[in-house]
């Protein structure tokens, strides 16, 4: 017999079944990027706000820049979507989904949603950030999804640590990755599924999640319902989405796309002079420090006085120790104050008043981690267009 | 979104106990993507770019890209490549110069 609960929490599965079938793409304003060629549709999908619409097959939806003023978490309908391969899951049963634990392990396993719930739940507040957020302002452009700012967000995840499913498993001697693959498939079986790993010791660090819960709900389809990778302080490609494969190697990984994909120069800028190709790459790991003035446009035209500027921080985990603003393009900064500390992998809010003369200003936003990292003044290069955290500059007037 | 969660459930719980409790299956979530927003723009070759280009990846994979006029013919050769060797695209050679005049004609 189905309790009430029971019947309630199916009812509105259906209910979802037949509430997601907008077929028609609803006719919107479109948008333009301030890069070269970017005119973009505002497109709106089931579960999700306009969003600005970089390609329809796969979906990839980046996000509005105008919602992280909106406040540190980033809604579920606002979260930018990534996906590489054109068979993404659109029939997804969540009580007959499992993800399979096998290879290197003394017991293999396959895990309902409701297994992994039995498990305790741990919640962290973390960015993902695309690879390629922003990679349309590099300086000479390069080839990829051509981004703004908005492939980024930070939500509350839900679930259980990668940790507790290994240990039930058994990780046998010798094992060295963990590779995670999800639902997604390519179109032919030519092109290289989509497939990440993880060093053993980051994968057992108790702080990578199996998340089933994204800001209290459940994940959106796009964002990879009903169970995803979330890969702390990581770029979201370790991110795998409709996780359902997770297979202990004695050997590293050798697929494609982290073999030759998401790769990034092997010296200490993870940088190359423009232009060039790099002698040996690694794989993109933790993200470079960002922040983002977010009140404030460029461009804009603000009244002459007082006013309070405000933005958001981040960094790859280490925490955000400082944020600095500058009103005068640079030749002096002053301590912008943090706001409420949500986790070292979490957006940190800032906000700094300042006096503004009539004229033209020139903002810029630099902050510092706790490992003393901080933002270049000139933008780095990589021929991927991934780790972009130039400081950010802002111009506005004032009358 | 909460009050349209809220009024959808009613009616899809009238529907379900209606059921027989007993071939009650899981509902699976169906989600339909929008429809595609981009098409070609006309040129040479259109065809060719047609059956080769659209039946992985939607068009606006090559309307987003940079342009100007470091991103006309080596740019589009290199990226044409990219998809036969690197993802698998099954392109004959013949169609291949086609394709990339096309890209560099158009975009």
């Amino acid at each position: 017999m189905l309790d009430r609960r029971e019947m309630m929490k199916r009812a509105g599965v259906a209910a979802l079944a037949t509430g997601f079938g907008s077929s028609k793409l609803l006719a919107l304003q479109s948008t333009t990027l301030p890069i070269g060629n970017g005119e973009r549709p505002l497109v709106k999908y089931p579960q999700k706000r306009p969003l600005i619409g970089l390609t329809s097959r796969p979906p990839q939806l980046e996000t509005p820049f105008s919602v992280f003023n909106e406040g540190p978490i980033t809604a579920n309908d606002a979260f930018f979507v990534r996906y590489h391969l054109a068979q993404v899951p659109l029939d997804i049963d969540p009580d007959k989904f499992t993800v399979e634990i096998k290879g290197k392990v003394d017991h293999p396993l396959k895990l309902s949603l409701k297994d992994l719930k039995k498990l305790p739940a741990v919640e962290l507040v973390a960015v993902n950030q695309c690879s390629g957020n922003s990679r349309g302002f590099f300086d000479p452009r390069v080839a990829g999804g051509q981004l703004g700012n908005g492939a980024m967000g930070n939500a509350r995840w839900r679930g259980v640590p990668l940790k507790a499913v290994l240990d039930k498993a058994g990780v046998q001697q010798g094992v060295k990755q963990v590779s995670f693959n999800g639902m997604d498939q390519p179109v032919t079986d030519k092109t290289p599924d989509f497939v990440k790993a993880l060093d053993i010791d980051h994968a057992r660090d108790g702080e990578v999640m199996l998340a089933y819960g994204m800001n209290g709900a459940d994940l959106p389809v796009l964002n990879g319902f009903p169970l995803r990778l979330v890969v702390p302080g990581y770029y979201g490609t370790y991110w795998v989405k409709h996780l359902n494969e997770i297979t202990l190697l004695d050997n590293v990984f050798d697929g494609f796309w982290m073999k030759s994909a998401y790769r990034i120069p092997a010296n200490d800028c993870h940088c190359v002079e423009p232009g060039t190709a790099p002698k040996a790459t690694v794989p993109i790991n933790r993200f470079t420090v960002r922040s983002f003035m977010t009140n404030v446009t460029d461009g804009a035209k603000l009244k002459r006085g007082g006013t309070t500027l405000k933005g958001i921080a981040f960094d790859g985990g280490k925490g955000i120790k400082e944020v600095a603003v500058s009103i005068d393009g640079g030749k002096t900064w002053n301590a912008a104050r943090l706001g409420k500390d949500l986790g070292k992998y979490s957006f940190r809010e800032w906000q700094l008043p300042v006096k503004l003369a009539a004229g033209s200003h020139e903002f810029r936003v630099r902050a510092t981690n706790n490992a003393g990292d901080t933002q270049p003044n000139e933008a780095k290069w990589n021929p991927a267009g991934y780790l972009r955290n130039v400081v950010e500059t802002v111009r506005v007037t004032a009358a | 979104m909460n009050r349209l969660f809220t009024l959808a459930l009613l009616p899809a719980i009238g529907a379900i106990t209606a059921l027989s409790l007993g071939s009650l299956t899981a509902a699976p979530v169906k989600y339909k993507l929008p429809e595609e927003t981009v098409a070609l723009k006309p040129g040479p070759n259109l065809e060719v770019v047609k059956n080769n280009c659209t039946a992985c990846h939607s068009v606006d994979y090559i309307s987003t890209q940079p342009r100007g006029p470091k991103f006309k013919k080596d740019f589009w050769q290199a990226e044409v490549t990219k998809m036969i060797k690197v993802y698998g695209a099954p392109i004959d050679d013949a169609d291949v110069p086609k394709i990339v005049d096309y890209l560099a004609a158009t975009y």
